[in-house]
């Protein structure tokens, strides 16, 4: 009892630090030792590497980066790992975004994936960054009767109407796969209701979120979307996936989602267990075994 | 009906409709364009009206010398420094494009300034905020969840389920079960969960707010609901 007495009475602080211990021992386990959990894909995961992978080589595919730094460390493994598996299949990626940091986020990803591990694709004609776009769902509009209207300059201030891989582009629709990382507002929602529903089934979509927004995905899947990957979990099913189909030995920064399962792992047993006591603390109190 | 009223509320019925028709008459398609640009348009002025309504709050709590008012001149000053690091294109290269024009560059390459801001400024104080959650929640989860009555405990099995099935814990606690009873493992619970029992509410949800925005905007289509221009006046 007087265990009990003393967690009831505990600082906020100590639960505080007992999280920051729960995530910062498992990264540092992880950054000495390399190991991760085994990851079994879900069949939602499992539709996203399958929806890329069923395309024919040189497809192009718009890719969607809605979300910012702050939650970039959810996401941002999952959008490595996209990027990593069309530019694997050989497929032509156009990158944009709706939230003013989405653009740089796409950069960065270009960046670290395809100027790294794929130099041989050429900017313009295998990928190009067209940037942020102002104007949410009103971007989506004009981008259903008119992409480059929508998206008229890439990331380096070139014309959209100059670049190659976006001749023979005039509607979004133009596109068989949109590829949607999103935290919240525009986003994966938007994208169904404003353009997947509207191109008449020319165009299938494929969405990665946050943890929050996940259960308010799940019903578009599978019918308008043909397959998600909800927060960390979803993108350590997805990432062992890619990582499994294309051989070798992957290096760090394909193996950032399950490398951070690890973290999740322990915060989520630290989560369970202090509801646990905190409920066990509550039903003393109304037995009056505290006082 | 003043015309202060009537002007707003007459653009919003003949391009809402436009917008509305333009999806279904092929003809109207470039008129629903043009609204869906000039909406782009009104986006782009009301950052301007947003940078206003930030400095004026923020001025404000200075010269009034709030509690916090050194915060509000922190967000002022970097609100000064991004803004004309980003409009000047400071340290950034012409476009290949146009090599002669000075501010034909993009300033969100990340060798300029304004991409230095963004990675070294932005980026770990955006993922820091976030990263705080995690603290609150668990704090919150020890002190609140608790299982009061029946929807608590059901809401508390639900997050164990949740909780453990989303991590490698859940394989180990239940990876044992045979291939039989393998629709009990966390994991297999944790999406079953989700796409069952969180789908069907979620799309109830959905209908309904549907149901709702469909009506809504029938009233502001017909000018029967006048509320969004503010004053008060509904009907």
């Amino acid at each position: 009892m007087n265990l009990l007495k003393v967690l009831d009475a505990i600082d906020r602080r100590w639960v505080f630090l007992w999280m920051g211990l729960a995530v910062a021992v498992p990264i540092l386990w992880i950054g000495l030792t390399g190991r991760t959990f085994p990851e079994t894909p879900t069949p939602a995961a499992r539709a996203v590497y399958e929806a890329i992978d069923s395309l024919p080589t040189g497809s192009l595919v718009l890719f969607a980066f809605d979300y910012d730094p702050a939650s970039s460390g959810e996401l941002q493994p999952m959008s490595t790992s996209l990027l990593r598996q069309c530019a694997a299949k050989g497929h032509r990626i156009v990158c944009i975004a709706l939230w003013p940091l989405g653009g740089n986020l796409a950069q960065e990803t270009i960046t670290n994936v395809i100027r790294e591990d794929y130099p041989n694709m050429r900017e313009g004609v295998d990928f190009v960054n067209l940037g942020y776009q102002a104007g949410n769902e009103g971007v989506m509009k004009v981008a259903l009767t008119d992409f480059i209207k929508a998206f008229p300059v890439d990331s380096r201030g070139q014309a959209a109407s100059k670049i190659e891989m976006l001749r023979g582009v005039k509607r979004v629709s133009d596109f068989p796969l949109l590829i949607n990382v999103s935290a919240g507002y525009p986003g994966n929602k938007e994208w169904i209701q404003y353009v997947i529903t509207s191109s008449e089934g020319k165009m299938k979509m494929v969405a990665g979120c946050t943890g929050v927004q996940a259960p308010q995905m799940y019903p578009y899947y599978p019918a308008q979307l043909a397959g998600l990957l909800g927060a960390i979990k979803g993108a350590a099913e997805y990432e062992s996936l890619v990582n499994q189909s294309i051989g070798g030995i992957a290096p760090p920064k394909y193996l950032e989602a399950q490398r951070r399962m690890a973290p999740q792992l322990f915060g989520h047993l630290l989560m369970v267990l202090l509801i646990i006591v905190g409920n066990i603390i509550f039903f003393a109190n109304k037995r009056g075994d505290l006082r | 009906m003043t015309l202060r009223r009537m002007i707003p509320m007459w653009i919003a019925v003949i391009g809402g409709f436009v917008m509305l028709l333009s999806a279904f008459v092929r003809p109207i398609e470039g008129i629903g364009e043009n609204f869906a640009d000039a909406f782009n348009v009104i986006a782009a002025i009301a950052v301007a009206l947003g940078a206003g309504s930030l400095l004026k709050v923020n001025l404000s709590k200075i010269s009034r010398r709030e509690a916090g008012w050194g915060f509000a001149g922190v967000i002022l000053i970097t609100f000064a420094i991004t803004l004309i690091v980003g409009l000047l294109k400071i340290g950034v290269h012409p476009s290949h494009d146009f090599p002669a024009a000075l501010f034909s560059g993009k300033q969100e390459t990340a060798d300029s300034p304004f991409g230095w801001l963004y990675e070294y400024a932005m980026v770990p104080l955006t993922s820091t905020m976030f990263a705080l959650l995690a603290f609150y929640v668990a704090s919150a989860a020890f002190r609140a969840f608790r299982a009061k009555n029946v929807e608590a405990v059901l809401l508390l099995v639900t997050a164990f389920i949740v909780l453990l099935g989303r991590t490698f814990a859940g394989v180990v606690l239940t990876g044992w079960l045979p291939d039989w009873a393998s629709g009990l493992r966390f994991e297999n619970l944790s999406v079953y969960v989700m796409q069952v029992f969180n789908t069907a509410g979620n799309r109830a949800i959905i209908i309904g707010i549907a149901l709702g925005v469909a009506a809504t905007s029938l009233r502001i289509l017909l000018g029967v609901d006048r509320s969004w221009m503010g004053g008060g006046d509904s009907a």
